[in-house]
């Protein structure tokens, strides 16, 4: 495991968290986090953020990997 | 399970037809000895054959746990593995033919999350998880967890055989998830076992194999495809997309899963960790799975595109099928099961 944290946006999907990391919130509690890897929401509609679960698919979220183009379209293929 | 986690050897089934009835009779004879020749052509649906698959379920069975008092020399007996792959070839050749109309959507290892959704959104089965979240009764989920137990208590395991097959990015993809399966390190938080915790909450037998006797062959043909894919090193990209789709198509059910156990009273921690936990983790999976896992394993080895496209597209056929079968069977009124939970499994 890398000493530094890894964040990948996936295809239309959440941001994936690797590496040594401490989630908390805006008060400084820590939340809980069960496995090495975790799935944050990028599309606000899940019901667990802020992890992913899955409701992106539901409401067909689009987003590329790849970071947008400010000067590109609105909605990215 | 209490305890120290000794495994269980599960018992033993009855026969179901003359495969089955040749292989557990061997099975209480040494290794080696020879089988009488059996015909394969009473075989029925090759996808759902009472017979058939549980016959090859207990040939697979000897890969995992095996049985109470069988020798264990049995999982690699030349005889016993011959007949294996008579059975084998049958159920493959159903697969082929229930999905000879279909062709795989061009992929590759940029486009191969793309290419598996494609398969999922072709997907026209029943959805059994929306029936079991808003009108399901007790009995069905009892039924669809005895169902379910099949794999669940073994859960991960034959997608565990892949990993000494593949190398680098890929096997880094597939090891992150199943170290997930099996709990982080954690036995508490083995999937299989808080599979079993939600068994004995609903009032279920969690022991392993318990309810084979019970599950029909559609049911068990779901489980064998996994092992005919997991056991066989040039099935890798079969078992590869197999996983994938698996974990594409799970956060949401598994939510609905635990919204319908808590409707019908289940509201423990023991009875819905099972689920509410392959939610989050699911959402995670499906994104290693299809991009670093599958896409990781086509970069590697182009010519593995269509047997991982064929793997996922076979799991949503038997999923299918075996939706199709539970909610037709309970739309009668009926059970699902070979023999209603409570009611003995008649020989």
């Amino acid at each position: 495991m890398s000493d530094e944290a890894r964040i990948t946006p996936y295809r239309d999907g959440p941001l994936l968290v690797r590496g040594p990391f401490v989630l908390a919130d805006q008060d400084g509690n820590e939340i809980e986090v069960r496995n090495r890897t975790i799935a944050l929401c990028r599309c606000g509609r899940s019901r667990r953020k802020p992890f992913c679960d899955g409701m992106h698919k539901a409401v067909g979220w689009r987003a590329a990997s790849a970071a947008q183009d400010p000067d590109g379209p609105l909605r990215e293929a | 399970m209490a305890g120290g986690y000794a495994p269980h050897m599960p018992s033993a089934p009855t026969p179901r037809g003359p495969l089955s009835e040749l292989v557990l009779g061997a099975l209480h004879h040494a290794p080696g000895s020879a089988l009488p020749a059996v015909a394969l052509d009473h075989v029925g649906d090759p996808l759902a054959d009472d017979d058939l698959h549980l016959a090859l379920y207990c040939c697979y069975e000897l890969h995992y746990r095996g049985f109470d008092g069988v020798d264990e020399a049995w999982e690699w007996d030349p005889g016993l593995l011959a007949l294996r792959a008579r059975m084998e070839a049958v159920f493959e050749q159903g697969l082929r033919d229930a999905l000879a109309g279909w062709t795989p959507p061009p992929a590759d290892a940029t486009t191969m999350d793309l290419a598996l959704r494609t398969i999922i959104d072709a997907d026209d089965a029943p959805s059994l998880s929306r029936h079991l979240e808003t009108r399901g009764t007790l009995q069905q989920l009892h039924e669809f967890l005895v169902h379910r137990s099949a794999y669940q208590l073994k859960e991960a395991d034959p997608h565990s055989f892949a990993i000494p097959r593949l190398s680098g990015p890929p096997k880094a993809a597939l090891v992150e998830v199943q170290a997930d399966e099996y709990g982080g390190g954690d036995p508490a938080r083995v999937h299989a076992k808080l599979f079993a915790d939600t068994l004995r909450a609903v009032g279920l037998d969690d022991t392993y194999g318990a309810y084979l006797d019970r599950l029909p062959g559609v049911t068990l043909a779901t489980v064998n495809l996994m092992s005919l894919f997991g056991l066989h090193r040039r099935r890798r990209g079969m078992i590869v997309g197999h996983l994938a789709l698996f974990e594409m198509t799970s956060s949401i059910p598994n939510r609905r899963y635990a919204t319908g156990l808590r409707r019908l009273g289940f509201r423990t921690k023991a009875a819905t960790e099972f689920f509410d936990e392959h939610v989050t983790a699911d959402a995670v999976h499906e994104n290693v799975a299809s991009v670093d896992l599958a896409g990781g394993l086509v970069r590697g080895e182009p010519a593995l595109v269509d047997d991982v496209l064929f793997g996922a597209r076979a799991l949503v056929e038997l999923e299918g099928r075996w939706a199709r079968h539970l909610l037709a069977a309970w739309e009668r009124g009926a059970s699902s099961l070979r023999a209603p939970l409570g009611l003995r499994v008649a020989a």
